[in-house]
């Protein structure tokens, strides 16, 4: 689904991002973790389409990336909502810059907002609900343009522990049943083991992937409590502190 | 209490002060509230609603044109940085310039007529919509454009979902703050060289010492301000219903 080779990325003269290869298969979930400001949005940002790489290439469906993509759906960090849109204008945005027919719309995010569980909300504006319903807002967003490709920034950082879990297993449930590649930005260690099939460990400044690790058991039924996933966060706070010392050092 | 009633009452004050005072001094200068107000709606049958009229029809030509220019040109400055460094030190240099000085050749070039005082007015306007638009775009957060361009937006998609939304409140708080600017220089327009609009009312009230039409005139001229002062206030509460919630 993906193919990214040797990208690399600079803002002005300053490298952020240096020879990065990966994968990821159809259909796959891909963590990438690594310490605070040493890239990851960046390289969310090229994968997107909403940054142009100086060396190297994305590939996503066969397809060189150049822009964005109608069939990649983005959630920025801070979710991308319009604070000056309702919930429902902003979860039927995508469809409407797309040019679906009103009618179709309506009916597609309704749908959407009650699978989501906001129906409730959809005439009220972004400030006025929780941190977790503005997430679900996002997704609905990101749902309405039928996506193979569902890429994430950091999309569980402000949400408390409960509503944290509570979303991880919604985006997990979401993933297997639309199908959708899944690709995510987190500096939480047990977020990337819980939801990554593979995760990719950045290294900092400028960013290269320090080690890609196999976690193919991820989406299995109680995950969390499995050995195999305590295994893979103790590998992975290992990993994460070596790349730290190497930034510090 | 409901906006209606604070505004009658405030005017109740005013107009008992105003008494007092033309008690005191017995002075035509100042004639008596009551006797202004009776003029006042003995010239609702004559010729005021037709000054009325002119004079709304000039601050709003006036509006319209200054949004028209300092809209798009406050919009190419606060996304283009090019643009900008360009464009902002002739804005600098003009900004501060009374506009009013411009009023000779503004004569000179569009006559005495209607276009030359709208003109005045406009200028004005211009200049605050222009730097309020600017800095409004300029602060806009970039994660809204990375998030409608995620989205595979065009230029006019970006336009009219993130920029004009995020600046309209911006754009008519200017507005609503340059009201009392436009009616002063509306009155002093409209002394030179017209035949309609309240200021000219007013001067020629003054002219024939008639001064229970000269204050009926002041009463027109402080309600046209009200006037646009809450029809701006009422755009503004409607297109910026998300930021009150």
């Amino acid at each position: 689904m993906i193919q990214v080779e040797h990208l690399s990325f600079a803002y002005a003269d300053h490298s952020v991002l240096e020879d990065i290869t990966f994968s990821v298969p159809p259909g796959g979930s891909l963590a990438v973790i690594g310490p605070s400001g040493c890239g990851k949005t960046t390289l969310l940002y090229n994968l997107a389409g909403l940054r142009t790489p100086v060396a190297g290439r994305v590939r996503i469906g066969g397809a060189l990336i150049r822009g964005p993509r109608d069939k990649t759906a983005v959630i920025l960090q801070h979710y991308g909502l319009f604070p000056w849109k309702t919930v429902f204008e902003n979860a039927t945005l995508g469809l409407r810059i797309r040019g679906a027919p009103a009618v179709g719309r309506m009916q597609r995010v309704t749908a959407i907002l009650e699978e989501l569980g906001i129906a409730a909300l959809r005439d009220r504006y972004p400030s006025q609900i929780s941190g977790g319903q503005r997430q679900r807002v996002a997704i609905a967003r990101a749902l309405a343009m039928d996506p193979d490709l569902l890429i994430m920034d950091e999309p569980l950082s402000s949400l408390d522990a409960l509503t944290r879990e509570a979303h991880q297993n919604l985006l997990l449930s979401l993933w297997r049943e639309k199908g959708m590649t899944l690709v995510l930005v987190s500096h939480s260690i047990t977020e990337a083991a819980y939801l990554g099939q593979q995760v990719a460990i950045l290294s900092d400044g400028p960013a290269r992937i320090k080690e890609i690790l196999d976690n193919f058991r991820v989406g299995e039924e109680d995950y969390r409590s499995h050995p195999d996933y305590h295994d893979i966060c103790t590998r992975l706070r290992g990993l994460l502190r070596g790349a730290m010392d190497e930034s510090v050092g | 209490m409901s906006r209606w009633v604070r505004y009658l009452l405030t005017a109740a004050v005013l107009i008992l002060l105003w008494e007092l005072v033309a008690l005191v001094l017995q002075n035509e200068a100042l004639p008596e509230p009551w006797r202004v107000v009776i003029q006042f709606f003995a010239l609702l049958a004559a010729d005021l609603p037709m000054h009325f009229g002119v004079s709304v029809y000039r601050v709003a030509a006036a509006v319209v044109l200054a949004v028209a220019a300092g809209l798009p040109l406050g919009l190419l400055m606060g996304r283009l940085p090019k643009a900008d460094a360009y464009m902002a030190p002739a804005v600098y240099l003009t900004y501060p310039i009374p506009k009013i000085v411009l009023l000779p050749i503004i004569l000179l070039f569009l006559g005495l007529g209607d276009a030359s005082k709208i003109a005045v007015i406009a200028l004005i306007l211009f200049f605050q919509i222009l730097v309020t638009v600017r800095d409004a775009v300029r602060g806009i957060d970039e994660e809204y454009f990375l998030s409608v361009r995620s989205l595979n937006a065009g230029g006019w998609d970006v336009l009219r979902h993130v920029v004009l939304p995020a600046t309209l409140a911006e754009l008519l708080t200017a507005l609503r703050i340059s009201v009392g600017t436009s009616v002063a220089v509306l009155f002093f327009v409209e002394t030179i060289g017209a035949r309609r609009g309240l200021g000219y009312f007013i001067q020629d009230a003054w002219a024939r010492v008639n001064y229970q039409e000269m204050y009926a005139g002041i009463l027109a001229m402080s309600l046209l301000g009200v006037v646009l002062y809450e029809v701006l206030e009422q755009a503004e509460k409607r297109a910026c219903r998300w930021k009150r919630v």
